[in-house]
């Protein structure tokens, strides 16, 4: 694939095409012992972006990111920061933070010291180091805290000084390690819009890793997206999400099926197929439709998942949102032969 | 689910362990305040005469002299060069480095008589004659083992991400070592001085193979004992001794427990 080309997906879609490049990574290779864990990597962020690499475990993303932060030397390859080639600076040299994983606050640390760590290094004077302490414990709302040690704190309020920590030093660029991994899905979820409105207000650059592509795709301007070492894919969500570039990455992001027809392959997502008992018609013209019968049927309570069996053999999986209160009982639905449907549009062709 | 008569059972088995580890010790300290010269059971009354006489005493006061001043030299060798191994060992890879933390902690498995006799042959095969320094210098042997597995082990518990963060806050190598590690370790540090230091207050063997014509407290409670001399007194002197090596044990392992685990 051409990596020039790639690099330009997306940013019209995400109104960003006139932003100046904050960070270009280009040609980075990066190798520990025998594996090759960043592989020729070429991405370009661009100011006010919110850009995240996308990809399982192992996939490169993390040790992309902490390349950028200057933890790691690439073993090949350019890393520029607004222009400047920081291929070689220590991470101190660098105008970016980091939100970690772990959070990695200092223990032995007040939440205040904590935040003031930063300016305090970079000889903040003490007055405007105070406001901006209390400033930022205010925009992650931890504005009463400021006296407490972390270990006094939960989880989701520990990501918030990380947050807080970063932010106040006023990176060109912040970069996220799955800052919000070791939360519960209801706190993630709080915490995802958090950031989004942070981001809206410091209008700071994020780059964010993480492997949750439904995360991806709700907070991202543009993903890139990793499998061993390389970057497969760079778009915007519905980009990734309806045309993505190969199989890998129509399984990867949501799921998907893959049809075979007329020697070529093709996605089809589970919410765009149309299913209904034989013999009743669908509401909708100028639909496929196809013979199946139901093999398993999931009451997710949103919606239901059938996975059906289609007369070639091919098993798709379908979604049907639940319309109308229901009692039925789904197990029973197994075996039912019904009908499939979709729009032949909405199939896309992998290369 | 165990039964009354096997928790009776392992009660009095509890009972029994401690009491064969402490009744000797209690029996000393009994004796340290005998009124008599003659160690009998029971003793014939309360006295502090040994104590006066033992504070009075000036090879004692002379080996106590030596025994505090090489316990705290060769325990402040022991900080510098045990942290020092313990933060390359933990920090850097590079060849050899399992090589190396093994032979760190080696001088604590071997026993003492071999640690004492090499000692002691190559002092002599360089004409170094035994003194003071070579007293410190047995000893920081085996100082350097407690206080190098203390540092190690912490900073095993540190994750790596706190110093990344403080770099990646600006701070360079000295500030983050200064600012985040130190103050990370440095219970472990403590711990580990003070183990050292309560080690080589009561060591025997090697300092036997390293002193010359010097006595540490030990060495003359040895001898004492031997000669069958100053029993009275040798019972204060083991009191005493027991105390200051209890105290800085004690405190070192609430300093390791203290430190509980690391926030992540």
């Amino acid at each position: 694939m051409n990596g020039i080309v790639q690099q330009q997906v997306g940013t019209e879609e995400a109104g960003l095409a006139e932003e100046p490049v904050i960070v270009r990574v280009s040609g980075v290779k990066k190798k520990y012992r025998d594996v090759t864990a960043v592989d020729h990597v070429d991405l370009e962020v661009r100011r006010g972006e919110f850009y995240t690499l996308l990809g399982p475990s192992g996939s490169g993303k993390t040790t992309t990111l902490r390349l950028i932060a200057g933890f790691e030397k690439p073993d090949q390859g350019l890393i520029e920061l607004n222009g400047a080639d920081v291929t070689k600076l220590p991470p101190y040299d660098r105008d970016i933070n980091t939100v970690f994983q772990d959070y990695a606050l200092f223990p032995h640390m007040s939440v205040a010291e904590n935040v003031a760590y930063g300016l305090q290094t970079k000889g903040v004077p003490k007055d405007e180091c105070k406001e901006r302490v209390i400033e930022a414990l205010r925009m992650v709302r931890l504005q009463n805290f400021g006296e407490r040690k972390p270990a006094e704190l939960s989880g989701g309020q520990r990501q918030r000084v990380g947050l807080a920590r970063a932010i106040v030093n006023r990176p060109k660029v912040l970069l996220l390690d799955e800052p919000l991994g070791a939360l519960d899905l209801k706190l993630r979820q709080e915490m995802q819009s958090e950031l989004k409105r942070i981001q809206a207000e410091v209008k700071i650059t994020f780059l964010y890793v993480t492997h949750d592509q439904e995360e991806a795709l709700t907070m991202s301007d543009r993903i890139a997206i990793f499998n061993h070492g390389r970057i497969v894919q760079i778009g915007t969500p519905t980009d990734v999400y309806e045309k993505p570039a190969d199989a890998f990455i129509a399984s990867f992001v949501g799921t998907s099926n893959i049809l075979h027809r007329h020697g070529k392959r093709f996605v089809l997502r589970p919410e765009k197929i149309r299913i209904a008992p034989l013999g009743q018609l669908f509401d909708e013209a100028g639909l496929h439709v196809e013979d199946g019968r139901i093999l398993e049927a999931i009451y997710v309570g949103m919606f239901t998942r059938y996975v059906v069996a289609l007369a070639d053999g091919t098993e798709v999986t379908a979604v049907r949102q639940n319309f109308d209160r229901t009692t039925a009982r789904f197990r029973d639905a197994a075996g039912t032969t019904v009908q499939v449907a979709w729009r032949p549009d909405n199939l896309f062709e992998l290369q | 689910m165990e039964t009354k008569f096997a928790r009776i059972a392992l009660a009095a088995w509890v009972i029994f362990v401690l009491a064969f580890l402490f009744v000797p010790i209690i029996l000393i300290f009994v004796y340290a305040f005998n009124a008599s010269n003659i160690q009998s059971w029971p003793i014939p009354g309360l006295s502090l005469r040994w104590f006066v006489s033992a504070w009075g005493n000036q090879e004692i006061r002379t080996a106590l002299g030596l025994s505090l001043k090489a316990g705290v030299l060769a325990t402040s060798i022991a900080v510098f060069l045990g942290s020092s191994a313990a933060f390359a060992v933990h920090r850097f890879d590079f060849f050899g480095k399992e090589t190396v933390s093994f032979m760190v902690v080696l001088p604590i498995a071997l026993p003492g008589i071999i640690t004492g006799m090499a000692l002691n042959s190559f002092f002599v095969f360089w004409g170094l004659g035994l003194s003071f320094w070579t007293i410190v210098i047995g000893h920081a042997t085996f100082c350097i083992v407690i206080v190098y597995n203390n540092v190690i082990a912490r900073l095993r518990r540190v994750p790596r991400s706190l110093e990344e963060a403080s770099m990646d806050l600006g701070a360079d190598a000295w500030q983050t070592f200064r600012r985040i590690t130190l103050p990370m370790i440095s219970t472990s540090l403590v711990a580990g001085a003070l183990l050292a230091f309560a080690l080589s207050f009561d060591e025997v063997i090697v300092t036997t193979f390293t002193a010359g014509a010097q006595n540490t407290l030990p060495l003359w409670i040895f001898g004492a004992i031997r000669l069958g001399q100053r029993l009275p007194e040798v019972n204060v002197v083991v009191l005493f001794v027991m105390s200051l090596t209890f105290l800085p044990v004690l405190l070192a392992y609430k300093l390791t427990n203290q430190a509980g685990p690391m926030v992540k």
